[in-house]
């Protein structure tokens, strides 16, 4: 029964397996299902896990229920528009109303109707959409029941599909926020033994009152406790401004995680050269060098950036984007000089793997193992900081 | 028309539940395996367990996971140090091991004559091995106590339902065993619902205006914690004792503070979102 939709699951990377199989099955036997509706929650309730892959078991669902649907795109920024409900709050009053006799669906759906529909750009037309014109959808354009598209833009690229996928948020591989990572950031430990003796060694308690014929006495060691440190460096600025944000989510959530034993961060701009700073704004500043000879190499350490640069500010001599720097050493070797004093490092990198082809990018991830900065790039690295060298 | 067993549970009358959340409640009682609830916090996960159980009458067992907990304790625990103290004063007969086993949670759940909830609350607080050690125990309702050579099994079957806040990833193999749901967040007409239960006398323009801000400013994704509905609840019960006018309620967004709870969420909407709409903000923090 359906063994498609399971392979059609697979397919769509829903890590399904056949013991849950049998399990919807044994709930179909059991005569449970009345119509369609049904059977989605159900059979979503006995395969899928995770929030995460709801969104996944939605297309699966689409597509084997209803046949291969391939909607329009319609890019984010545009959802983001129509969802962000300020946006609503400055239309005016005639607008308002106008909008709201369209429910969301049904204004994506129009939109979605006219994508298609349209397969060309267009500008100042009545009906499709375009810039200037008296479409309802458009770049400023001033239909009364229109949706004014652009104006701020707070998201970046990530085209995605306009559809009624209301998971689509939770996918892993798609948004962080503090809480996801500080979940990833959860499994960066090692337990050792430290602090205070407060636990029963019943082990050697034994040994002991046999020792003593049976006179009871209590042994104690100390308790299990994260031992690990990290060390985070941070770019910011320049081409970090659009991740400002996602930076600031790792930041807090490293921040507020307490399971580390000790957590220290500081900031650069582009490349790491003589001096770090302690704040955003890098006004307080440690030199590198200090820092180096005072740090442990057992810190775990994490640089956050996007690795880009001109080549010279990377391999160059005074080559610091900031002239007033003036860098006595390359920033390469300093890299190189970090890389050889810690035992365990990782770069994250905002931006999409597909885009790393950049040189210095390239050059960067030769000394540091480079990870997306996603879930899935976060936990990959959290993973290559705790494995034993 | 169903097969009996599918549709046990109907929720209870002060947990409002949504259809699917009811579909996957009886889906695990009716295949008698345990439910994992996930979900945003405020949601109502422990809830569930202590609707269950006076939704269908039956006792509820709870046992609250802390980052300490071993699945033994969840079995049963074998009190050593009362039997050695007993062996060196005399006070009992030592030789009697089973005064001395005491049941866990899941022992009481077994043990029990009736079929009993149990709620196993925020599994994920434990050791990421925590959920594998008890695999077999919740798959075949039984378990061995060596000691005594005792195995106990389930007299009957306890509706298990298990909470997790993913704080850590559950094992695969626990995983597959489980049925899942996510409480999603209320949508806002199950929130009205929720409301009303709190608050049955409240006027309608109100509840609405409130109910519109409320998820307008859940929509801010720069927030470091959205408002949840507890958040929502201690708001209404603000407006309703401060007596704002309910068409005030959207344009000033009075008590603001009861929303936001962290600063820097409070600085950032102030900042940015009432100059946005350009109206006179006043700040009525208590």
């Amino acid at each position: 029964m359906f063994t498609d939709f399971f392979y059609t699951l697979r397919k769509r990377k829903v890590p399904v397996s056949t013991t849950e199989w049998m399990t919807l099955m044994e709930a179909l036997t059991k005569g449970c299902i009345t119509n369609l509706d049904e059977f989605y929650f159900l059979a979503r309730a006995i395969l899928v896990k995770s929030e995460a892959y709801y969104d996944h078991y939605d297309v699966a669902f689409k597509e084997y229920f209803k046949g291969v649907e391939t909607p329009a795109e319609i890019s984010e920024q545009i959802l983001e528009w129509i969802r962000d409900p300020i946006n609503r709050m400055i239309l005016t009053e005639k607008e308002q109303i106008l909008f709201d006799s369209m429910d969301f669906d049904e204004l994506l759906e129009e939109l979605e109707k006219r994508l298609k529909e349209q397969t060309e750009q267009h500008d100042r037309g009545g009906y499709w959409i375009g810039r200037g014109g008296t479409s309802p959808f458009g770049h400023s354009g001033y239909y009364p029941a229109g949706i004014r598209i652009g104006g701020e833009s707070r998201g970046r690229h990530a085209i995605q599909i306009a559809q009624e996928r209301r998971f689509r948020n939770y996918r892993n591989d798609l948004t962080l926020d503090v809480r996801q990572i500080k979940i990833a950031l959860k499994s960066l430990r090692r337990l050792s033994r430290i602090g205070s003796e407060d636990e029963l060694d019943l082990k050697k308690t034994i040994d002991a009152i046999a020792k003593n014929a049976g006179e009871i006495e209590l042994m104690w060691q100390r308790s299990r406790k994260n031992a690990v440190k990290v060390l985070l460096l941070m770019d910011v600025g320049g081409s970090m401004e659009p991740f400002a944000l996602l930076c600031n989510q790792l930041f807090s959530a490293a921040h507020s995680s307490t399971h580390f034993k000790d957590l220290r961060y500081y900031y650069f701009h582009n490349c790491i050269y003589d001096d770090l700073y302690q704040d955003i704004e890098r006004q307080e500043a440690v030199s590198t060098d200090h820092l180096l000879s005072t740090i442990e190499s057992d810190y775990k350490l994490i640089l956050v950036g996007d690795a880009r640069m001109a080549p010279s500010e990377l391999m160059e001599r005074y080559g610091a984007i900031n002239y007033y720097e003036r860098n006595e050493t390359p920033g390469i070797v300093w890299l190189n000089q970090i890389a050889e004093h810690f035992t365990h490092y990782v770069w994250l990198n905002p931006y999409d793997p597909r885009f790393w082809i950049h040189p210095t990018v390239q050059v960067i991830g030769k000394i540091f193992p480079m990870f997306p900065l996603t879930l899935d790039g976060l936990e990959q690295a959290v993973k290559s900081l705790i494995v034993k060298k | 028309m169903k097969s009996d067993g599918f549709d046990q549970f109907k929720g209870s009358s002060d947990y409002v539940t949504s259809e699917p959340l009811r579909n996957a409640v009886n889906v695990a009682i009716a295949l008698g395996r345990p439910l994992l609830i996930r979900g945003e916090p405020g949601t109502g996960k422990t809830l569930l367990a202590h609707s269950i159980s006076s939704g269908l009458g039956k006792k509820l067992i709870v046992w609250n996971i802390k980052s300490t907990t071993k699945a033994q304790e969840g079995l049963y625990v074998y009190d050593t140090v009362q039997r050695l103290n007993d062996s060196r004063f005399g006070d009992r007969d030592v030789s009697d091991i089973k005064q001395y086993i005491k049941l866990g949670k899941l022992g009481q759940a077994f043990a029990s004559l009736e079929q009993v909830v149990l709620l196993i609350d925020e599994v994920d607080k434990a050791d990421i091995e925590f959920p594998n050690d008890l695999l077999n125990e919740l798959d075949e309702m039984s378990f061995h106590i060596p000691e005594t050579n005792e195995t106990i099994t389930a007299i009957h079957r306890p509706i298990s339902v298990i909470t997790s806040n993913a704080e850590k990833e559950l094992p695969d193999a626990f995983l597959r065993r489980c049925i899942f749901h996510y409480i999603e967040f209320p949508d806002p007409e199950l929130m009205e619902e929720i409301v009303q239960v709190h608050f049955p006398n409240i006027k309608n323009s109100l509840l609405r205006e409130a109910l519109k801000t409320f998820y307008s400013l859940r929509e801010i994704d720069e927030f470091r914690k959205k408002p949840s509905t507890s958040e929502l609840i201690d708001w209404i019960r603000a407006l309703i004792v401060g007596g704002i006018p309910h068409e005030n309620i959207s344009k000033e967004i009075p008590f603001v503070g009861t929303l936001l709870k962290k600063e820097t969420d409070y600085d950032y909407f102030v900042n940015s979102h009432m100059t946005r709409i350009g109206s006179t903000f006043i700040t009525r923090r208590q």
